[in-house]
């Protein structure tokens, strides 16, 4: 074989691993990112209904309750503005109370509760995840438009 | 006092990088003996005064003064004493300290151990590491200054994070970070041979010990940073593909890249150029980590409070190093003589596959830790990318490189021959498949994806097993160094099985326990005894009492508390484990739920050991590979015009 025939093999051979690469980065992409969502969003009907997602925003006081059998927890996520059911089937990472940020992934359940796979930890008592940070400031501002504004002009531009 | 001494340290230390970065380079530029002669001895001085300003860190963290700022916020009079003093690299600040120290101590290393390098590339690779002494030591003094005074000072400290109080934290940080830093001497040798145009064989033998020793430290790093992860964090996951291991990983799998083709640059003299560039790739990873982590564009449990400041001085830094290097390379890289030819059949090409296989997948753990950063940064709405990307297109593009690992010490350098790698193959494929099929029926379940893990592993071992016997069979005594090779390749087969069994066969169950209760699975039995008070020396604690029994075997006792650390207010768990070479028993304790009862969460986790034996497996290279004699007696060889001749004439052609 020619050094040049080669080279153009070498070539060729870096070209389809690149395309392969994509390929694969590509289909991850499309299956595996995970959306967010705020509750005031889920309540606006925003949120996909058969795919998971997240949900962000602050436990509500008094809201958590364990079911029967002892392992199942439910609490409401509110980011001041809308709330929303979640159900959750295991331990509770440690720093998880009542009025802090939490993030929580799962699919919305037909009994219109958001029933979560995993409950996100924070490693720092001071850390509000950044979802929960972005959920409860959307909320705040829509909130202060719909306060100043004609609540008819101000919804479509507070909810992005 | 103390601490005023340790900040006028840093500052002095800055002044001599300023001197240990011009005068060197300029002198090796244009040829004054004297100011190359400055490079060692500023080298060893910057270290002194680095040394310095740490130990004042260190002795405030340990005398508790809580007028230091970073000490009141990060420590605790009740901390134990090792905690204080680990402490030190807690912070923000202090582990940019620690990263200095790092780096000092690395070029205190060149400086004493570069007596065969001639003396302008020694002043040339000095004064490029002085350069970026000089972009961290000034980034600690403008921005974070680890000796801040608090004035009042502060009654008392608001203590390490409970998580952070682990003997983990004694030994992570400044072996990942040695291993990061490491990676600053393989580009400094690199830009030096940029500057001055002497990129040889020569070249690659003086970097291939250095490259070596920081991949080392790296992978330990990443290693301990997993099991520690595994065992205190409570969840019972090794990896996370969490942005801040990302991080860190990156650095990884190019410095693994960097080592194989500094082998053929050093051996056959081709790549050279893609040696290079993967020298500047390694290190600029390691300053984009450092950025990810330090930046506050990231927020986890290695994340400290955000400036913008900060990001934006790391940004530019890293805009400077990478940009100017790469425009360097560029300008430079033509310039490099061809290598040898090699055939496509040969191992010169299946290491170069094996490196852009693993550039490749880089990219795309890049990819997915960036995206999500770039979308939030432009607004455009907020995802998560998670473990299931990585694993769908990490994996994918890893098994044709550990397949590739499995033949290529098996097929001569230059121009291979078919026929006899196909005979060679023979007993190896084999052997992988026996490993695949059976295996799994061990388990008692057959799954595609465990035998299709199962078969990368036994492949590349048994390849490692192969390449000695033929080795052996040719009459030639294999080298430490080509020992040290099978038996990291054999590292990676163990890590991988190890991967392969935990991901397929693990199983995890959260249950509500009352005293007395049972549960089985698994193949265990496991019983909840009971909960009782155990306090340790700054917390309050709960512990339970699980036992787990194996029908007919012996009864293993597992305790995992829940914490409240009496500083921060917060509870913590604390996971028993019981650990064994086939399986560890994983078992962490929620909260005291109505009925005297506790939920808790239990693992089995067949040979997750392996996972980090693996490790250690790849980092034993190290030793070996530096007590080989070839790289003690550099000296010898580089006098010896026909070195490079009596390398190649060992390996089995």
């Amino acid at each position: 074989m020619k050094p040049r025939h080669q080279r153009m093999i070498a070539i060729a051979a870096g070209l389809a691993l690149l395309a392969i690469a994509t390929a694969l980065v590509l289909n991850a992409f499309q299956g595996n990112v995970v959306f967010f969502f705020s509750p005031s969003q889920i309540a606006a009907k925003e949120a996909p209904v058969d795919t998971a997602f997240r949900v962000g925003g602050m436990v509500q006081e008094g809201s958590l309750k364990r079911r029967a059998d002892g392992i199942t927890v439910e609490f409401i996520v509110t980011d001041t503005a809308k709330t929303i059911p979640v159900v959750y089937r295991g331990l509770l990472p440690d720093l998880f109370k009542e009025g802090k940020g939490v993030v929580a992934q799962g699919r919305l359940g037909p009994d219109g509760a958001f029933h979560a796979s995993e409950v996100l930890a924070k490693h720092d008592e001071n850390y509000m995840p950044p979802e929960a940070a972005h959920a409860l400031s959307q909320a705040e501002a829509e909130k202060a438009a719909r306060s100043v504004v004609n609540p008819v002009v101000a919804a479509p531009g507070g909810s992005r | 006092m103390i601490p005023e001494i340790g900040h006028f340290a840093l500052i002095v230390a800055l002044a001599i990088a300023l001197v240990q970065a011009a005068l060197p380079l300029t002198g090796a530029a244009r040829r004054i003996p004297g100011f190359i002669a400055v490079a060692r001895p500023a080298a060893q001085g910057l270290f002194v005064f680095v040394a310095i300003a740490f130990g004042c860190l260190a002795w405030s963290f340990y005398s508790n003064d809580f007028s230091v700022l970073n000490v009141a916020t990060n420590s605790n009079s009740r901390l134990p004493t090792a905690y204080r003093i680990a402490a030190t690299w807690g912070s923000h600040e202090g582990s940019l300290l620690l990263w200095v120290l790092m780096l000092s101590l690395w070029m205190l290393a060149v400086s004493v151990f570069s007596r065969s390098l001639p003396e302008d590339m020694v002043a040339r690779i000095l004064g490029i590491m002085g350069l970026i002494a000089v972009g961290f030591l000034s980034f600690m003094l403008f921005t974070s200054n680890p000796f801040e005074r608090l004035i009042p000072a502060a009654p008392d400290g608001r203590d390490l994070n409970p998580l952070l109080q682990d003997p983990g934290m004694v030994f992570h940080p400044p072996m990942l970070y040695m291993g990061y830093v490491g990676f600053s001497v393989a580009f400094s040798f690199a830009i030096a041979a940029l500057l001055d145009g002497r990129l040889d064989a020569t070249w690659a033998r003086w970097s291939r010990p250095w490259t070596t020793a920081a991949w080392i430290f790296l992978t330990l790093g990443i290693a301990l940073g997993s099991f520690w992860a595994y065992y205190e964090l409570g969840w019972g996951g090794w990896w996370f593909w969490d942005p801040v291991e990302n991080a860190s990983f990156m650095p990884w799998l190019i410095g693994t890249a960097l080592i194989h083709s500094l082998a053929v640059t050093e051996k056959r003299g081709a790549f050279k150029a893609w040696t290079v560039l993967l020298a500047i790739i390694a290190f600029s990873l390691s300053l984009l980590g450092t950025f990810l982590v330090r930046s506050g564009v990231l927020t986890s449990v290695h994340a400290f409070a955000t400036d913008p400041k900060r990001g934006i001085f790391i940004l530019c830094f890293l805009a400077v190093v990478i940009g100017g290097s790469l425009a360097l390379y560029a300008w430079r890289a033509n310039r490099v003589a061809p290598g040898a030819r090699f055939d496509l059949l040969s191992r010169e090409s299946m290491l170069l596959a094996n490196s852009a296989l693993l550039l490749v997948a880089c990219g795309a753990v890049m990819l997915g830790t960036l995206y999500p950063l770039f979308l939030d940064a432009l607004g455009l709405g907020k995802i998560s990318v998670g473990p299931p990307y990585f694993d769908s297109v990490f994996m994918p593009l890893m098994a044709p490189a550990i397949l590739l690992a499995g033949i290529g010490p098996l097929i001569a350098w230059r121009k291979g021959d078919a026929a006899q790698l196909v005979r060679r193959l023979r007993w190896v494929a084999i052997a992988a498949l026996l490993g695949a099929l059976f295996v799994p029926l061990a388990f008692g379940r057959w799954a595609v994806l465990a035998s299709v893990g199962l078969l990368l592993g036994f492949w590349i071992i048994a390849g490692a097993l192969a390449a000695l016997a033929v080795r052996l069979r040719s009459g030639t005594r294999p080298g430490p160094a080509f020992l040290g090779m099978l038996l990291a390749h054999a590292g990676i087969g163990v890590f991988v099985i190890g991967v392969t069994l935990v991901k397929s066969y693990e199983t995890e169950r959260d249950l509500r326990m009352a005293p007395g209760d049972t549960a089985q699975f698994g193949g265990y039995e496991f019983r909840f005894e009971g909960v009782r008070e155990a306090n340790g020396p700054n917390y309050t604690a709960a512990r339970a009492t699980i036992t787990a029994q194996r029908s007919g075997g012996s009864v293993v006792r597992l305790e995992p508390e829940k914490r409240v650390y009496l500083v921060q207010r917060n509870p913590m768990t604390e996971a028993a484990i019981d650990a064994g070479i086939s399986r560890d028993l994983y078992v962490s304790l929620g909260e005291a739920v109505e009925g005297n009862a506790w939920t808790v969460r239990i693992h089995v986790k067949p040979f997750i050991r392996w996972i980090w034996f693996g490790c250690l497996m790849m980092a034993f290279v190290g030793l070996l590979a530096a007590s080989d004699r070839r790289y003690r007696a550099v000296r010898r060889l580089e006098d010896a015009p026909a070195a490079d001749a009596t390398v190649i004439r060992r390996s089995p052609a």
